[in-house]
């Protein structure tokens, strides 16, 4: 495999909070290689989003703290001075984000909002961003590209406002897209003409991308591998298919049989109920101090879980360059 | 294992269309005056504003008589043809001083408020967006200049640099600085937590670009109400600085010395106080007007917070 574009090395953000310091990520580590798809899942307050906008620069300086290795083709994220940074916003990495209907300035129309992103890192004229802008929306597919760019952000639908966002974040060709739940705010459909014009660009420019998401049919439909977060900490990785077929962090088999249950009705005719998972994640405030799941884990298999952390350690089937990877004690058979 | 159900794999159904937009953006300019015109009120007010205007701009040409044209054999008469607003005590034709006067209060209404505009905007965007430090010192500098009551504040200014026209501008403008950076440091905070402005940050746009580009434009309404609300409060200030003898000088026509000079007379010549206080409070409410006018077109959520924003 190819030099990564993006290594994750112990990454940990805290938030100052009124109620104490919330520990937000507790030590993260990946790799997104060029092309490559890593999913990123978990509940709400897992930690997913501020992981990604701590990797941009986009947490508030004054109430966080962020510690870590994040290298992007090579060089540490967090360790870049303001104006650097900058300068990587864009080239670097481009991000999308969760709702296409706040995330467009209202006041400006989207050739400005395309062209600003496109003047902010290289030198051409207006005219010449401006065609490059048209060049970017009929590459994302939006019909009749020379007038789209006039329109405001209300005039598009979620849809096609959410493919501008998309547009913006590739306008300087990044090396790492985020998309930060990219298809949740969106209706089905729209979902996976999102999710094929994502595939496609990533494939004609060799981009890596980390998708956030709680939505596994998300997840079995485009990643490569997987990162199941909780509590702020990684439970589990690896490829898609060891993940999803192989689950052997209780919490990732807890998230797989949450999912709408779509067989056959049973022989009555009635269907099986919706398995939940009881019960709420950890404040990020007051983790426990062993398994981030241990309060609400049905398993409990082993009796260290309560006061240590497991550590995650190579599980089951997997290559040595894509291991799976659990935190757990639990084994393969205790389900 | 469960059947994964893939995005793609959604039963056949007519593909909906798009959904179409839920939220309207705030309306741009165009839409704004037309929605401005649809409201009565507003809409009068600021017709009567325009005129009031351009009384300022040709008062020389409108004016029957010179500013200070004296006939002694006219002092103090009553309402007539020759006279529509009558005469003071040195013979001087009312409507031709309240004319006149419409210059001297316009202009140091409109300057004032520019002044506090620009400055306050400034200090409200700054302490806004930078946040930390920088808010709590610009902030507690602007709660100091807050607690002086703003005539007072005034009063002292002019005390210091001494009376005219210039220092009541001045004056005047300092007294408002307060009330705009509150309301745009306000306004700020809300558009700055707003997604397009992290988006905008992640391809990577600079500072300066988020401030004017998209922090401004979208905290600009609750700034535009302030500033027509405060024309009538720098109109009102200049009368009483000029009633007070620390805004233009005599014999130079001002509402606010017309109102002083007449004190006397009042309860011989009833038109000397009436014209040039009835100038005052038409120009005072239709600012007003127009300024609430102004906020149910640009921001209605902001009426509750713009309720205890003047002074």
């Amino acid at each position: 495999m190819s030099a990564p574009v993006l290594e994750v090395e112990d990454l940990r953000v805290r938030l100052r909070t009124p109620r104490g310091t919330a520990h937000v990520v507790n030590g993260l580590d990946y790799t997104v290689g060029p092309g490559e798809t890593v999913a990123v899942v978990g509940e709400s307050g897992s930690g997913k989003s501020v992981s990604v906008l701590a990797l941009m620069g986009l947490l508030p300086s004054g109430s966080a703290t962020v510690t870590g290795r994040a290298l992007l083709q090579g060089e540490d994220l967090l360790a870049m001075s303001p104006d650097r940074l900058r300068r990587v916003r864009g080239p670097g990495m481009g991000m999308v984000f969760q709702d296409p209907m706040t995330s467009l300035n209202p006041v400006l129309t989207v050739g400005r909002q395309l062209v600003e992103g496109i003047r902010a890192h290289q030198r051409v004229s207006k005219q010449a961003a401006r065609a490059r802008a048209v060049e970017l929306l009929a590459e994302v597919g939006l019909p009749d590209p020379a007038r789209a760019v006039d329109r405001y952000p209300h005039e598009l639908s979620g849809g096609m406002r959410q493919r501008v966002m998309i547009a913006i974040a590739l306008s300087n060709s990044p090396a790492l897209l985020v998309a930060d739940e990219a298809t949740t705010a969106l209706d089905v459909t729209v979902q996976a003409q999102i999710i094929d014009l994502v595939e496609r660009l990533q494939s004609e420019h060799g981009t890596g991308v980390i998708w956030i998401t709680h939505d596994l049919g998300v997840v079995a439909g485009i990643a490569d591998r997987v990162l199941v977060m909780y509590g702020g900490r990684c439970v589990e990785d690896g490829t898609v298919d060891d993940v999803l077929d192989r689950p052997r962090h209780p919490y990732t088999r807890g998230l797989l049989g949450a999912l709408p249950d779509l067989a056959e009705p049973l022989a009555d005719g009635s269907r099986r109920d919706l398995a939940t998972i009881p019960g709420v994640p950890p404040p990020p405030t007051d983790l426990p101090p062993g398994c981030v799941f241990w309060p609400r884990c049905p398993v409990r298999g082993d009796a260290r879980c309560e006061t240590e952390q497991p550590p995650l350690t190579v599980v089951g089937s997997g290559s040595a360059a894509l291991p799976h990877r659990a935190a757990t004690w639990c084994g393969e058979d205790s389900r | 294992m469960t059947q994964l159900p893939t995005p793609g794999a959604v039963p056949a159904e007519p593909p909906p269309a798009e959904l179409p937009p839920t939220r309207t953006a705030r309306p741009r300019w165009r839409e704004t005056l037309g929605l401005l015109a649809r409201n009565p009120t507003a809409a009068v007010s600021a017709l009567v504003l325009i005129a009031i205007v351009l009384v300022a701009v040709f008062d020389e040409t409108l004016a029957p008589d010179g500013p200070n044209e004296q006939d002694q054999s006219r002092a103090l008469q009553a309402p007539s043809w020759g006279h529509p607003f009558g005469t003071d005590e040195l013979s001087r034709d009312i409507l031709s001083r309240v004319l006149l006067g419409a210059a001297t209060s316009l202009r140091v209404g409109f300057l004032s408020v520019a002044f506090a505009l620009v400055v306050g905007t400034l200090i409200g965007l700054l302490a806004g967006y930078y946040g930390r430090w920088v808010d709590d010192v610009l902030m507690r500098v602007m709660d100091m200049l807050f607690a002086f009551p703003a005539v007072l504040l005034a009063i002292a200014i002019v005390a210091v640099r001494g009376a005219g026209p210039t220092n009541a501008i001045l004056a005047i403008g300092i007294v408002y600085v307060p009330i705009f950076a509150r309301v745009t440091r306000a306004s700020v905070l809300g558009v700055r937590e707003e997604v397009y402005v992290r988006a905008s940050r992640s391809v990577g746009a600079s500072d300066l670009r988020l401030i004017t580009r998209h922090v401004l434009p979208n905290a600009a309404p609750p700034i535009i109400v302030q500033t027509s609300i405060s024309l009538a409060f720098a109109v009102l200030a200049e009368a009483a600085l000029s009633f007070l003898g620390l805004g233009p000088q005599r014999p130079n026509p001002s509402w606010g010395l017309m109102l002083a000079d007449s004190r006397g007379f009042i309860d011989q010549a009833w038109w000397y106080s009436v014209f040039p206080g009835l100038a005052i409070v038409l120009t005072v409410l239709c600012f007003n007007l127009l300024g609430d006018g102004l906020r149910d077109v640009l921001d209605p959520r902001q009426r509750t917070l713009m309720a205890g924003g003047g002074r």
